[in-house]
């Protein structure tokens, strides 16, 4: 264990732990936009930047990735990390006007719209947070969907924005996805998400549609459970 | 297709941490990266093709278009730069009738700027199928261009 | 193909034997063929070389040499006629036959080759002489013109590859890194860390194996000495590399090269397959059981691949996204394993310590800032091309004394120096002496030395445009302030070059800067409003004249000028109007010529062909 002040605080935290999840656990609010518990952080949305000091050293650093240490002291709304959050946050609503999520959050942290920066017109609510990515890679195993290109023309999408050959219409990009870009659509037996249209199993029991054919299938060839005991909704389970 | 990739990759021993040498390869020989090269690099690989299609776009090597027959990079280092490198890039995409970084739709011309050749005594640069041609300004650059346009309509007339 | 070499004193034996067949008094032509003197079509003039000699039935009489790059690139193709040194320059592809009658078998000179200061007009004949080269401390680089790069021989017979046997016979690893410190070896690459204290925490980290990379992916554009080392004296990087290798503890290596240099990509597969063969690479170096073993990666071409987690990621044959480094990569680098990474010119100075010891290296340059540097002086200068000078030169030295001025007699203004992310240098710190700390001190950086000149023509603004948008090409994209912030910094620039600049931009451009600096995930977006901010420090007034007045002193955006001809100058010689692509410009020969504004489209093809200065632009 280590001992480190986060705003004036005196805080105990595991080593090896970073400075976001010992602040979390002590009720102190960082603001993020790509940290999720299951995916490992990357560092990309910028908002969650503290003020550290360590010795004379006096920093601002990632706090989802900065790992805590004895004798570290932590500012979490300095007006150095306030001056980053605010320009990230207006330029993310530049990037996104038609996110509401972003607005709710500019609002809630007192942050106006940069009138300088002219809205993008082309309507993308995606951040580049790539919470999504790491999703179907890691958690699903897929890897469907990636970024491409870089800079200012970086984005996510199926290889070469054609249908994937791998995507198993499971949605958890959706899921995760922090703005609402990623848009799905399940009417019915049809599920649509990155242009390709799923065709949606029945459950056994109950007779409703739960999920993707591909889904299934993918989960029998993974776990070796026969495709007939998956035929169930999780309801009916 | 497939087998060609397949004895590139087999050059690198099957090491998929020479993914961006080997598209390099495979663009060498198509002269740019189609789309089934990139799958066949996927599955031989076993590299996801995301991943292939994500390291493909990000690097400004490579291209998924066909390129021209006269590949012409003019170099936009800061040497090039602040000698005028920019109205001669100006002038070259207007008179290929292109944005820089694409290619004609005969085929004929791609046009692209680049970053420093580590030429810069010659700068501003023009390199025309590797061949450098140095202290480019925009007159010369018009003339290069009607020499390339009359010799590739000579040597369509002997095909 | 040399046969191994099993032993130091093996080693030494085979030098003699090649220094002895070395007559210094024997005549010998040595030709420039790096990539800028190529570029002049020097090849040509190598053919005709050896096909004249071959004619005079003199192959063999004469030596014949192909070097790397000899730096005076502005002069090429280059030839010197040792024993004299004698120095021709724009060597014409012809001459061959010429210069092989009178001066190698005559001892003429042939007066039209010969260097003419155009400063003073005074004419030089050996190249020693030359105020280019006599103002350089030419350490490192200076080996360059002494062999051929695709000779290991000719490396050797200098003397190549002693201190290796020193290293690995001689010295234990602690001691090699002991040395390094002492000598204080600094980064050349950009961030000016000891090398030797990056050695010592490689070999302390725990984790297997240990790799070792060299940084051959010159991004910066301006820029060219790794090149220039890499294809010019490829052994002495390798050379560097395996007694790091040795000091640190590592049996595998890599070469990270740009993929637009294929010079320099064959010349080090090259040297590489000969040490392996002489025994210097590979297995057990020189008898020693020392085992270490080198791979080449070319580069895709991204800037950002200069930052060392970006350029792990590309070894790993990822897309060359940067991580946070807040574990170094001494501990954990490529492939997670402790690594280190030095820059091409880094690595190529551990042989001379090495070779001559600490104390001796450490007595060159200032305080803080040890041995030589060799910059890439390009843009408004007469001399263009690699000098290398100790540091603690003034950029007064450098670039009046061996840069030559500038052109046309024009007005120096500024010099940009530590790539694109670092920043533009007032004539009022001319006096300045250049090292590390100096420079970074007046908002600039070392970079990895790129300087480039600027005139009264070059307008502050529009290179601060010219960088930022630069970054926003090559930022990878990964977190928002450097992606979107950068974009939007280049927007607002690109709003003042057009004249829609607003009185508050200069303070909203300061503002960002800062938060870009402390928000960014790497070095490029942190550094990467350099330009920007050392632009308006040192040169308000010419932000303020587009934004306020609405005008381009330099006579540089488009948006803000009109050209028109000087009627006092101009002479009717008609040449803008030939040359304008639109017809604007018109005249009758021989009376004064006037450009149409409403045809005019500021291409600059006029103002480029006058002779006479005749074209005003305002």
């Amino acid at each position: 264990m280590v001992n480190l002040t986060i705003d004036n605080k005196k805080i105990e935290a595991e080593a090896g732990q970073c400075i976001l999840d010992a602040a979390r656990e002590n009720g102190i609010v960082i603001p993020t936009l790509c940290s999720h518990e299951s995916l490992e952080p990357t560092g990309s949305c910028r908002l969650c930047v503290v003020e550290a000091k360590q010795g004379k050293r006096t920093r601002i650093v990632t706090s989802c990735l900065y790992p805590v240490a004895e004798g570290l002291v932590v500012d979490t709304k300095s007006e150095r990390v306030m001056n980053v959050r605010r320009l990230v946050l207006q330029l993310l609503l530049a990037r996104c006007p038609e996110s509401e999520q972003l607005k709710e959050m500019a609002a809630e942290m007192g942050v106006a719209a940069e009138p300088r920066f002219t809205p993008d017109k082309d309507n993308v609510k995606c951040i580049l947070c790539r919470m999504c990515v790491q999703t179907c890679e890691k958690i699903v195993g897929v890897s469907a969907i990636g970024f491409s290109y870089r800079g200012t023309q970086k984005n996510v999408c199926t290889p070469f924005q054609e249908d994937s050959l791998t995507c198993i219409g499971c949605g958890a990009c959706a899921y995760v996805c922090p703005t609402g870009h990623i848009e799905m659509e399940t009417t019915g037996d049809t599920r649509t998400i990155w242009g390709r249209t799923f065709k949606m199993k029945t459950c056994k029991v109950c007779g409703r549609y739960f999920a993707p054919e591909d889904q299934l299938a993918y989960i029998s060839s993974k776990t070796g459970v026969p495709a007939d005991n998956l035929a169930v909704c999780i309801s009916c389970r | 297709m497939e087998e060609k990739v397949k004895e590139i990759i087999q050059r690198y021993s099957g090491d998929k941490s020479y993914l961006v040498p080997i598209l390099q390869d495979v663009q060498k020989e198509f002269n740019y990266l189609p789309k089934d090269a990139l799958y066949a690099v996927s599955t031989h690989l076993s590299v996801p093709v995301s991943r292939v299609y994500e390291v493909v776009t990000f690097y400004k090597a490579f291209s998924l278009k066909p390129k021209g027959r006269y590949q012409l990079s003019l170099c936009m280092g800061t040497a090039c730069h602040v000698r005028g490198g920019e109205l001669i890039a100006r002038n070259v995409a207007d008179t290929l009738g292109i944005k820089e970084g694409d290619t004609t739709a005969d085929l004929e011309f791609s046009f692209e700027t680049v970053g420093c050749l580590g030429a810069c005594a010659l700068g501003p640069i023009l390199v025309v199928n590797g061949e450098y041609h140095g202290h480019m300004n925009i007159a010369k650059s018009t003339k290069i261009l009607k020499k390339l346009g009359k010799k590739g309509a000579t040597d369509d007339e002997q095909d | 193909m040399m046969s191994k070499i099993k032993s130091f004193d093996e080693l030494k034996s085979v030098q003699e034997r090649l220094k002895a067949g070395r007559d210094p008094k024997k005549p010998c032509i040595t030709v420039c063929v790096g990539t800028g003197c190529l570029a002049y079509g020097t090849q040509k003039l190598v053919d005709s070389f050896r096909e004249e000699l071959a004619k005079r039935d003199l192959t063999g009489r004469i030596d014949f040499r192909t070097s790397g790059c000899h730096g005076f690139c502005e002069r090429g193709p280059m030839v010197v006629i040792s024993p004299e040194k004698v120095f021709y320059q724009r060597v014409g592809l012809m001459d061959a036959g010429e210069i092989i009658d009178k001066t190698v078998l005559k001892g003429e000179i042939i007066d039209r080759l010969l260097y003419v200061d155009p400063q003073t007009g005074e004419k030089y004949v050996h190249e020693d002489d030359v105020p280019f080269y006599k103002k350089q401390t030419r350490l490192v680089f200076g080996l360059n013109s002494k062999v051929d790069p695709q000779s290991m021989e000719d490396y050797l017979a200098i003397g190549g590859y002693s201190a290796l046997g020193k290293a690995l016979t001689t010295m234990k690893p602690e001691e090699i890194i002991q040395e390094v410190i002492k000598a204080n070896l600094r980064g050349r690459g950009g961030g000016g860390f000891p090398a030797g204290w990056k050695w010592d925490e490689t070999r302390k980290a725990k984790g297997e194996p240990k790799y070792i990379v060299c940084n051959a992916d010159e991004g910066d554009p301006g820029a060219y000495m790794d090149r220039s080392l890499t294809e010019g004296n490829p052994h002495l990087v390798l050379e560097g590399m395996i007694i790091g290798a040795y000091a640190i503890g590592s049996s595998q290596g890599y070469i990270y090269v740009r993929n637009e240099y294929p010079l320099a990509v064959k010349n080090i597969h090259i040297a590489m397959r000969q040490a392996r063969e002489a025994g210097l690479l590979g297995e057990n170096i020189l008898g020693t059981g020392f085992s270490f073993d080198l791979k080449i990666n070319r580069g895709g071409g991204a800037f950002v691949c200069g930052e060392s987690s970006a350029l792990f990621a590309s070894l790993e044959g990822r897309a060359g996204e940067p991580r946070a480094k807040y574990i170094h990569a001494t501990d954990k680098g490529l492939y997670d394993k402790p690594t280190n990474l030095n820059n091409v010119e880094t690595w190529a100075n551990v042989p001379f310590i090495i070779e001559r010891g600490a104390d001796w290296y450490a007595s060159i340059g200032t305080a803080g800032s040890k041995g030589t540097k060799i910059f890439s002086l390009v843009g408004k200068i007469n001399n263009t091309g690699l000098v290398e000078v100790p540091m603690g030169t003034t950029l007064r030295e450098i670039v009046f004394d061996i840069g030559g001025g500038i052109p046309e007699g024009r007005k120096f203004k500024a010099i940009q120096t530590g790539g694109p992310s670092g920043g533009c240098i007032p004539e009022k710190y001319l006096d300045m002496r250049v090292d590390f700390d100096e420079l970074t001190k007046i908002g600039s950086m070392m970079g990895s030395g790129g300087m480039i000149v600027m005139d009264e023509r070059n307008c502050m603004v529009d290179m601060a445009r010219y960088f930022t948008n630069f970054l926003v090409s090559e930022s990878c994209g990964k977190c928002v302030p450097c992606r979107e912030g950068i974009r939007r910094m280049r927007d607002i620039l690109v709003d003042i070059t057009e004249g829609k600049g607003r009185e508050e931009d200069v303070d909203l451009l300061e503002k960002m800067a800062s938060s870009i600096v402390d928000g960014s995930l790497c070095a490029l977006g942190s550094s990467a409003p350099n330009p920007v901010l050392s632009t308006i420090r040192y040169f308000r007034d010419e932000y303020m004249a587009h934004i306020k007045e609405k005008r381009c002193p330099a006579g540089v955006c488009k948006d803000l000028i009109t050209y028109s001809v000087d009627p006092e100058k101009c002479t009717g010689c008609t040449l803008c109007a030939k040359v304008c692509p639109t017809g604007a410009a018109s005249g009758e020969r021989k009376k004064v010529h006037a450009i149409d504004p409403t045809k005019c489209t500021k291409c600059g093809a006029c103002r480029e062909s006058c002779k006479f200065e005749a074209i005003i632009v305002r």
